[in-house]
C-alpha cells in the first residue's frame, strides 16, 4: 500500500478511536464514579445514559461563542487547539498491538523521548489559555498548571528513565518486547514497582486530575485556565484532558503492564488489541477510583511532594536500577 | 510527626480509603428516581393545602378568614359571601367566595390549619405546588377545593330551611 495512504488511514482510525474514547470516557467516568459514591449516574439519555455524550456534544456545539473583553483574540482561539494537538499526536508512537499495522509510526527508536516532548508541549495550551483570557482566575490557573506540570514532568521523566534503562532502548516497541518472556511476571511493574508508582502519581499530576486538580480547583479558581472558555472551545480542553488520560493510560500499559502482551497473541494478533484496550480501560478506571477517594492537595504541599519526595525517590530508583543492572542481578539483565 | 510516621501513615491508611470507596461499588445506589419514584413521606408532612368537604358535599370552609389572620407570610386571601338555603355552599351564614393562597409566599408552617375552626384547610403530603409563572403559583379556590365525596352533590346545594343554621355541625360524640 502507498505509505502516505496507509499513514492517513491509520491516523484517521486513531483519531476516530481517540475521540470516541474521549466521548465515552466521560460517560464511563460519570457512571463509575457514581457507583463508587452509591449513586446511579446519567441514565436519562438513552439506555443506561449511553447517549449522554451525544447530548453533551450537541449542547456544547449550540452554545454561544463568547470572547472576553480585552482578550488576546488570536491566542485565545489558538490555545484550545494547542492543548488538543499534543494529546492526539501522543498516540503516534504507541504500539497498540503485536502487528506493525497496529501502530502509526512503528520505527521511532526514541519513542519515549517523543512522548516526553509531546507532553511538554501540551502545557502551552494551558498557559496560553490562562494568559490570553484576561482573567485573574484563568491566569492563576494557567500559572498553577504550568508550574505543576513542569515539576511533575521531572518525576515522570525519571520513572521513564528507569524503564528505558531496563529495556536498554527508548523505543516503545522494544520496551514492550522486553516484557514478553511469556508470563505476567515479565511486566516491568514487578521489577520496577517504585518507578510504576512514581509514573502513576506524576501521570495524574501531569493530567491535572484529582488529587492534583488544583488547576481547576472550583472553590478557589472557578475553572482555572478554562474559566473564560465555553462551547466548543471548552469542549476542546475537555477533549485534550480525556484524550491525554487515555494516552497516559496507554503509556502506563506500555511501560509497566506489558503493552499488548497476553495469551495467544501470536496465533491471533487481533487479540493483542483487545488486551491493550482492556489494560487501558483498567488504568482509566483506577484513575476514576483515585478521584473518588483522595481529596485535593494543597498547592504548596503539591509542589513540596513533587520536588522533595518524588524527585529524590525517582533519582534513588534510577541509581539503584543502574547498580542492579551493572551487578547483573537476575531479572535486571 | 516524624518522617517514618508519615510514611507509615500513608502506606497503612490510604489503602483503607481506597478499600472503603471500592466497597461502595457493591452497595445499592441510594438514588431515588424522583419523578417516577418518591420517598415515603410522614403522614403529618405539610404539603399543599386542601379545602375539605363534609360527607354531604358541603364545604367545611365558612369564610371566616382566621387562616388569613394567622398566616405569618400573608399568603392567604379570603372573601366571604352569604349562604342562602337556595344556594348553599357551607353550613352556617357564610362561605368563602374567593379563597386564594399564594404558594410562593406560603412557608408551609401549618398555622392556617391550626387556626381553622372547622378543620376546613389541611396541608396534605400528597403533592407539591409547582408552576411556570408567578400567576400560576396563586392557587385559587377551584384548585384547592377537594371534589365532593362519592355520591354527594357538589356546591351550591339547595337545602331545607333550618338544617344548616350553625356554622359548625354537631360533631359525633367522642368515644375514647
Amino acid at each position: 500500500m502507498n505509505p502516505i495512504l496507509e499513514a492517513l488511514v491509520k491516523s484517521v482510525g486513531i483519531l476516530v478511536v481517540a475521540l470516541a474514547g474521549f466521548a465515552y470516557m466521560t460517560w464511563v467516568e460519570r457512571k463509575f464514579i457514581s457507583r463508587l459514591q452509591a449513586r446511579i449516574g446519567p441514565n436519562r439519555a438513552g439506555p443506561f445514559g449511553l447517549l449522554q455524550p451525544v447530548a453533551d456534544g450537541i449542547k456544547l456545539i449550540f452554545k454561544e461563542s463568547i470572547t472576553p473583553a480585552n482578550a488576546d483574540v488570536l491566542v485565545y482561539f489558538l490555545a484550545p487547539v494547542v492543548a488538543v494537538i499534543p494529546a492526539l499526536v501522543l498516540f503516534a508512537v504507541i504500539p497498540f498491538g503485536s502487528d506493525p499495522a497496529f501502530q502509526l509510526a512503528s520505527n521511532i527508536n526514541v519513542g519515549a523521548l517523543y512522548v516526553m516532548a509531546v507532553l511538554g508541549v501540551g502545557i502551552y495550551g494551558m498557559i496560553l489559555a490562562g494568559w490570553s483570557s484576561n482573567n485573574k482566575y484563568a491566569l492563576l490557573g494557567g500559572l498553577r498548571a504550568s508550574a505543576q506540570v513542569i515539576s511533575y514532568e521531572l518525576g515522570l521523566g525519571l520513572a521513564v528513565l528507569s524503564v528505558i534503562m531496563m529495556a536498554s532502548s527508548a523505543s516503545l516497541n522494544d520496551i514492550v518486547a522486553y516484557q514478553q518472556p511469556g508470563n505476567i511476571l515479565g511486566w516491568l511493574i514487578f521489577r520496577q514497582p517504585v518507578a510504576a508508582v512514581i509514573f502513576a502519581i506524576t501521570a495524574l499530576a501531569e493530567l491535572a486530575r484529582a488529587p492534583f486538580d488544583l488547576v481547576e480547583a472550583e472553590q478557589e479558581l472557578t475553572a482555572g485556565f478554562m474559566t473564560e472558555y465555553g462551547g466548543m472551545k471548552f469542549a476542546l480542553f475537555y477533549m485534550s484532558e480525556y484524550v491525554k488520560m487515555i494516552g497516559m493510560s496507554a503509556l502506563f500499559v506500555t511501560f509497566f503492564l506489558g503493552g499488548w502482551s497476553g495469551p495467544f497473541v501470536n496465533e491471533a494478533p487481533v487479540l493483542s488489541l483487545v488486551y491493550f484496550a482492556i489494560k487501558v480501560l483498567a488504568c482509566l478506571l483506577v484513575m476514576v477510583w483515585v478521584r473518588a477517594t483522595l481529596p485535593r492537595f494543597r498547592y504548596d504541599k503539591l509542589m513540596g511532594f513533587g520536588w522533595k519526595v518524588l524527585l529524590p525517590v525517582g533519582l534513588v530508583n534510577v541509581v539503584v536500577t543502574a547498580l542492579l543492572i551493572v551487578a547483573g542481578v537476575p531479572g535486571y539483565k | 510527626m516524624s518522617i517514618t510516621d508519615k510514611v507509615v501513615a500513608v502506606v497503612t491508611k490510604i489503602p483503607v480509603g481506597f478499600a472503603t470507596v471500592l466497597k461502595t461499588l457493591f452497595r445499592k445506589p441510594v438514588t431515588v428516581q424522583y419523578p417516577e419514584q418518591t420517598k415515603p413521606m410522614s403522614a403529618r408532612f405539610r404539603g399543599r393545602h386542601h379545602l375539605k368537604r363534609y360527607d354531604d358535599g358541603l364545604e367545611k370552609c365558612i369564610g371566616c378568614a382566621l387562616c388569613a389572620a394567622a398566616c405569618p407570610a400573608d399568603a392567604i386571601y379570603v372573601e366571604a359571601a352569604e349562604n342562602t338555603n337556595e344556594e348553599r355552599y357551607s353550613p352556617g351564614e357564610r362561605y368563602a367566595k374567593t379563597y386564594e393562597i399564594n404558594m410562593l409566599r406560603c412557608i408551609f408552617c401549618g398555622y392556617c390549619e391550626d387556626a381553622c375552626p372547622t378543620n376546613a384547610i389541611v396541608l396534605e403530603p400528597i403533592e407539591f405546588p409547582t408552576g411556570y409563572t408567578r400567576d400560576g403559583m396563586i392557587y385559587v379556590k377551584d384548585m384547592l377545593l377537594e371534589p365532593p365525596p362519592a355520591g354527594a352533590p357538589a356546591t351550591p346545594q339547595q337545602t331545607p330551611a333550618g338544617k344548616y343554621d350553625r356554622a359548625i355541625l354537631p360533631f359525633p360524640p367522642i368515644t375514647d
